[in-house]
């Protein structure tokens, strides 16, 4: 109880270091880049047009809003994937700071998190546009948008905190990882429709995948019009909870060890 | 004389490294070492049994030859580096300098730095906001402020360093050769801040290996050795164990 209460006067003690690790993050990804944060915007545009019209000719059979599936998938998808690999490098990459002034460790992680998160949240800005361009009409399920999100920032933390404490020990951690995701978004439905497959006997791989779950039930409420699919909600919100946790604690047994072998 | 009240407290401390030639670093490595039983460690006791306290306003200076713990101990009591074995208690805010402008961020320029790195350590915005102009002056960057940090000099980078660092009077005040950074006038006015603080009741950890800096700075001294305390006491007393050491 008391180690709880140290650590909420530490984190309101570095609140400000917080604030200015997240802005370090979001400025340095787009300085020297002439569009600079415009990139949040036309990044995803312009993958969403390219994968709509590849995989349009595959999978899409007239569907007008078929753009808005695949740029759902993909913006959640990117989340989770620049989010969990920015905060694998996080601790190893701070090491000269880490070295020499004492400051919570997870800072670096969670900044790294939020900041992604924040990117996300401004490149959510193109959907609007692109679904309102494409005449996708709002619904009051709408509002349920925000719990796979908060989900899926869970989730993405609690791996970005494993992933941070092995890449300390392990420095090819961060190759396996590059591979794994992949694999992760080949099994997220981004750019195929999810019935592809149910039919083709592989469907089970989406019931133990937490990311799709919440990019399913981000698409019932944005796209579809809608509720929450409390299975989805539950599960992965069970997978994210875990996660975070089992993040958490590996975490914390490790940090006082993290500077021996950065 | 009232003894005053300890800010400063090693007990019993270790610290240990593993000092193995090839580091694991990579799972292959890792599993195949395991399954074959080759993990080694080569164990490396940088400290040991570690005891000393210092009273408020006591500055003490540690001496010893290179490799034998100094920074070693001066990250343990700046809270840097957990120790293997023993605590550390310290009274009030501590300053710690130790390489400075390490933690600084090479793309970032002089200003944002100044706001990130006393963010790291631990200072308010709006103590930064009052204090900015102080500190461009104090570092003497003048328009060299708004350049990224990468283009400046390691001179450069440690006055920011120190600029930053120093700008709230800690109580417990940690130097690891720093005060031997920069130019000469640089040096002079570091030196005369630090001493004013010293003149508030600081409490210092003064780690130099210029022995008359030691002498004029500090009032106690221990020696390390090999990772062991081998004198403590007075300064000039210590001093005289050490000049006998080196030569
Ligand atoms: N991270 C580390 N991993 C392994 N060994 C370390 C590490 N840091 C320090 N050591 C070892 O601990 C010993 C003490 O190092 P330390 O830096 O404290 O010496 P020092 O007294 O400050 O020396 P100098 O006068 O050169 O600054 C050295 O033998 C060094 O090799
Ligand atoms: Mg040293």
């Amino acid at each position: 109880m008391s180690r709880i209460k140290t650590n909420l006067t530490n984190f309101k003690k570095y609140r400000f270091l917080l604030y200015e690790l997240v802005k370090k993050n979001i400025k340095l990804k787009y300085r020297r880049s002439y569009l600079g944060i415009l990139w949040t915007l036309i990044e995803p545009l312009l993958t969403m047009i390219v994968l709509s019209v590849v995989f349009g000719v595959f999978f899409n059979k007239g569907d007008k809003q078929w753009p808005v599936y695949i740029l759902t998938g993909r913006l959640l998808y990117s989340f989770f994937s620049s989010g969990t690999k920015t905060a694998l490098r996080s601790v190893s990459g701070s090491a000269s700071m880490i070295k020499k002034v004492y400051v919570p460790k997870y800072m670096y992680v969670i900044s790294n998190i939020i900041s992604n998160f924040i990117i996300f949240l401004i490149s959510l800005i193109i959907l609007v546009i692109v679904a309102a361009v494409l005449d996708v009409q709002p619904t009051i399920y709408l509002l349920g948008a925000i719990v796979p999100l908060i989900i899926l920032f869970f989730i993405t933390s609690g791996v970005g905190m494993i992933l941070a404490t092995l890449n300390v020990f392990f420095r090819d951690i961060d190759y396996i990882w590059q591979v794994v995701s992949m694999l992760i978004s080949y099994t997220c439905a981004i750019f195929y429709p999810t019935e592809r497959l149910l039919k083709s006997g592989y469907a089970f791989v989406l019931d133990f995948n937490p990311v799709y779950m919440c990019i399913a039930n981000f698409r019932n409420t944005v796209l579809y019009g809608k509720p929450l699919d409390m299975q989805y909600v539950l599960v992965s919100s069970i997978i994210g909870v875990v996660v975070l946790l089992v993040g958490i604690v590996l975490f914390y047994k490790k940090q006082d060890k993290f500077i021996l072998y950065l | 004389m009232k003894k005053k009240e300890v800010t400063v407290k090693v007990t019993d401390v270790g610290m240990r490294f593993n000092l193995s030639q090839e580091k694991v670093d990579n799972l292959k490595e890792y599993i195949i070492k395991r399954i074959t039983n080759q993990l080694r460690f080569n164990e490396f006791w940088a400290l040991r049994d570690i005891n000393f306290e210092i009273h408020k306003g006591e500055r003490l200076g540690v001496l010893g030859l290179n490799g034998s713990g100094k920074s070693t101990l001066l990250k343990i009591v700046s809270g840097v580096l957990k120790p293997t074995n023993g605590t550390v208690m310290t009274k009030g805010k501590v300053a710690p300098l130790l390489e400075l402008g390490a933690g600084f961020t090479p793309e970032y320029t002089g200003r944002e730095n100044i706001y990130l790195y006393g963010a790291m350590l631990g200072y308010p915005k709006e103590l930064l906001d009052e204090r900015f102009d102080e500190i461009v002056d104090f570092s003497e960057l003048g328009e060299f402020i708004d350049v990224p940090i990468k283009n400046y000099s390691s001179g450069m980078k440690a006055r920011l360093g120190f600029s930053v660092a120093t700008i709230v009077e800690p109580d417990i005040l940690i130097l690891d050769e720093v005060l031997s950074v920069g130019d000469k006038k640089f040096k002079r006015k570091s030196e005369r801040k630090v001493m004013n603080m010293f003149d508030k009741g600081v409490t210092v950890l003064f780690v130099s290996h210029s022995l008359e800096q030691v002498m004029r700075i500090c009032d106690k001294a221990i020696i390390l050795d090999g990772g062991h305390i081998v004198a403590k006491g007075n300064v000039e007393k210590v001093a005289k164990i050490y000049r006998n050491m080196t030569e």
